[in-house]
């Protein structure tokens, strides 16, 4: 039988680390974060784990610490959130091409410039060429769920590739909400231990990590990488297929709300799914054909399945929690764009970039955007084809 | 036991030939005297900052090391180090390694002075057992020469020429050792090469195998950037040390200890006077420069007998 | 286990050790940096007396030592800096011009 508790994003990703019991965790405290590591220091204090917490002067050295550790032979942890990634970003890629899966929990959150402590994904947004698995929860449920699922994929030998577990900063992070756990028993059973063939500390041969690689196999390094991500997918569906039997939960690479039939829909990631449903549910009783699309995986990007997904769809609203400053869109946009093309589709698409440093996403936002779609199918048109939702003083001039 | 070289020199080589440093590089000797106070029966993970020991040692598919060995970035050799001693003592505790490990960082000037301090602070100040060497080239010599903060005042570098209006490095060297003595960490010692290796091998002991974490600055010239011949290495090591340009010293548990006192002092200008880096310095109407340069070795050796004397 | 003496500029990306790890030590004396050289040591056995401070000023580890002798230069991996010649007390090494 599961556990019914109540707890936040942050607690149920702390809850979940407690169940792995990780080798070894590096970190920073970073709103909003911070809990994570804190309350893992409380467990630690209690004995309740035997985890090595190296409470490090910076994230650029809890992503140091856990890079050391995983090539050791650990199984090594992170959180953080904004300009914790930030300033992490050179190690993300170093991470990736020695091919450490190291587990961060990503509590999403604005970058500075202003500076603000409020949820949007330009943080993950911004690390997402950096060679990571992305999986992005909507609430605590999926966060923990999601959670526990990173270790099985990332450390699966075809796939050796780190990982970020990514919830909504306060939304998800901090609302205390119920929540379906797991048995300690079970979760060490599904996690299982960590098992690389090579490492550090062996025995039997030494290992040398992080050389110097010259053009004539710097190609064949990154193909490597790059054949990594692609393995991904077929694990995190393996993986995701495990967890059902387990839990009863599955979670796919995306999530279709009422999208049988849909003529329109919004693609977006995260928390604001919750806002959507709501949204699809009233304009359904009022007798549209709307539907929603949340993105769960978006590193590898499942593009050919979004396309396939949308393939009825004449009008698409694609939200973007963060701006690319490309002048073109936002990244989920530019790339759920390219995929339609590839699958020789062209419904209508808006993109919109939402809900920036926190910004509130209402049921009415979201009918707007439905509204915005119905226009464009009116007019047949879906300029501008790029767009802010929510803010004062009207579109972009000149886009 | 008392130091013997010839049975120092029995054990087996742990950096090996074929690395691609520059011929009569510094700090090839300065790792391979490192090295060899390990006990060859103990294993060890090197971790090494981005810098030209880092490009020469490990070029894919080739390392020089006999050790694992990690490489990750330029300023974080000391975290990532850390990282690799946490998860030996978590894994140890766990039943999951038996061998006996021990855990050195390589990094140079601009790895260890500039970028990588606050990793290093961090490292040090948590404790954790692990040695940093740092190789100090006195700039950074592996992107061309360019200053840093272990620059001595007046050298010629590339991004601190000497020209119609500047002469050379305007500040003069930062004083790293003493800002990890003010960490309170067991074990502090500064060093090179000299004679018969005994004062670097000691130190490297003692870091290695006083519990907790040691840091060891290692001058090590670059003949390229300090343009002298390659094959005068010793002799301007020895003018370094002699000049009391680069005191060698240690610092255990907070007591100073002065290792060796040179017979003759010799004039600061009889160690720059080697060093094409500092030619100018003896042109006509630069009198000032060996003055001032000669000033300042003298106050901070003055200061470093006092705190030899009185701890 | 791959062999670094197995991976060349040729292989193909499948054939690459992942995250370009290596499982080896020292697999850099498969490189011959003894080409570089460009003045060549001699070691004159009758000066040599043993003393062995050459050997720990090799950058290069290119003077081996066993039962606390050394014995003659590894010229794979000798660059020829001319430190142990300097350093030599008794004139044991020296360098020539390489032809």
């Amino acid at each position: 039988m599961s556990i019914r508790e109540r707890l936040s994003g942050n607690e149920a990703i702390a809850y979940a680390m407690r169940q792995i019991n990780p080798d070894v965790m590096g970190a920073f405290p970073i709103t909003p974060s911070t809990e994570i590591p804190q309350i893992y220091s409380r467990y630690i204090a209690d004995g309740k784990v035997d985890t090595e917490f190296v409470a490090v002067e910076s994230e650029h050295s809890a992503l140091s610490t856990c890079i050391g550790a995983e090539a050791a032979g650990a199984r090594a942890v992170t959180a953080t959130s904004s300009a914790g990634l930030a300033f992490m970003w050179e190690l993300l890629h170093v991470a990736a091409s020695s091919r450490l899966p190291i587990t961060l929990a990503c509590v999403c959150r604005a970058l500075t410039g202003p500076i603000n402590i409020n949820n949007d994904h330009s943080d993950a947004m911004n690390a997402r060429d950096a060679g990571w698995i992305q999986i992005y929860a909507e609430n605590n449920q999926e966060a923990y769920d999601n959670y526990l699922q990173a270790m099985p994929i990332a450390e699966h030998p075809e796939v050796r590739l780190p990982i970020m577990i990514c919830q909504d900063g306060f939304i998800t992070s901090h609302s205390v909400e119920n929540i379906e756990l797991l048995e300690d028993e079970k979760v060490k059973a599904f996690v299982g231990e960590y098992t690389p063939e090579n490492y550090l500390l062996k025995h039997e041969n030494p290992l040398a990590v992080g050389p110097y690689g010259v053009s004539a196999y710097y190609m064949e390094a990154k193909m490597a990488q790059a054949q990594a991500m692609v393995n991904a997918k077929q694990v995190i569906l393996d993986v995701g297929r495990s967890y059902a039997e387990l839990t009863g939960r599955y979670y796919g690479l995306f999530e279709s709300y009422c999208m049988e039939d849909a003529e329109e829909a919004v693609v977006l990631i995260g928390s604001s799914a919750g806002t959507a449903r709501v949204c699809v549910d009233q304009l359904r009783d009022a007798g549209r054909k709307v539907g929603m699309i949340k993105v769960r995986v978006y590193r590898p990007f499942p593009g050919e399945e979004l396309a396939e997904a949308l393939q009825n769809v004449r009008a698409v609203a694609v939200l973007d929690k963060c701006e690319s400053y490309s002048t073109h869109g936002g990244p989920l946009g530019t790339e759920l764009r390219s995929a339609l093309y590839d699958a020789g589709l062209h419904p209508l698409l808006i993109n919109y970039v939402y809900g920036l440093g926190g910004r509130d996403f209402a049921v009415t936002d979201c009918a707007a955007v439905f509204d915005a779609l119905d226009k464009a199918l009116e007019t047949g048109s879906a300029k501008p084809i790029y767009r802010h939702l929510g803010q004062r003083g009207g579109d972009l001039r000149g886009v | 036991m008392a130091y013997n070289l010839k049975q120092e020199m029995n054990k087996p080589e742990r950096f090996l030939g074929g690395h691609r440093l520059c011929a009569g590089c510094g700090c090839g000797i300065t790792v391979r005297a490192v090295l060899r106070a390990l006990d060859p029966e103990d294993k060890a993970v090197i971790a090494n900052a981005t810098g030209c020991l880092e490009v020469s040692s490990f070029m894919y598919p080739y390392t020089a090391w006999q050790d694992s060995y990690i490489h990750t970035a330029f300023e974080n050799a000391a975290a990532t180090c850390g990282g690799v001693e946490a998860a030996y003592r978590v894994l140890k505790r766990k039943g999951k390694i038996d061998d006996s490990y021990k855990f050195i960082t390589f990094g140079g000037d601009g790895g260890t002075y500039d970028i990588g301090l606050q990793s290093l602070s961090g490292a040090m100040e948590r404790g954790h057992d692990m040695v940093y060497v740092c190789y100090d080239n006195e700039a950074y010599m592996n992107t061309g020469i360019q200053r840093s903060s272990a620059t001595p005042r007046f050298a010629d570098s590339t991004t601190t020429p000497v020209g119609s209006v500047h002469q050379g490095k305007p500040q003069n060297k930062k004083d790293l050792t003493e800002i990890m003595v003010a960490h309170g960490i067991p074990y502090v010692a500064q060093t090179t090469f000299i004679g018969n290796f005994r004062d670097l091998h000691e130190k490297s002991r003692k870091a290695i195998y006083t519990p907790g974490a040691a840091f060891l600055n290692v001058l090590s010239p670059c003949p390229r950037g300090w343009r002298y011949p390659t094959e005068d290495i010793a002799a301007v090591v020895k003018a370094a040390v002699d000049s009391c340009v680069w005191p060698m010293f240690e610092v255990e548990n907070g007591v100073y200890r002065l290792t060796y006192e040179p017979r003759h002092k010799l004039p600061v200008a009889d160690y720059m006077r080697l060093q094409g880096r500092f030619a100018h310095c003896f042109k006509p109407g630069n009198e000032w420069m060996l003055e001032q340069a000669q000033q300042w070795v003298d106050e901070k050796w003055n200061a470093l007998l006092e705190k030899c004397t009185n701890t | 286990m791959k062999q670094a003496k197995d991976i060349h500029e040729s292989i193909r990306w499948q054939d690459m050790t992942p995250g370009c790890e290596i499982y080896e030590g020292g697999t850099s004396l498969l490189t011959r940096t003894g080409e570089w050289r460009v003045v060549t040591p001699q070691w004159l056995k009758d000066k040599c007396k043993q003393c062995l401070l050459c050997t720990p000023f090799c950058p290069d580890s290119a003077i081996p030592v066993r039962d606390s002798r050394r014995q003659d230069f590894d010229y794979d991996h000798c660059k020829g800096c001319g430190i142990c010649a300097k350093v030599c007390p008794f004139s044991a090494i020296e360098f020539k011009e390489e032809v």
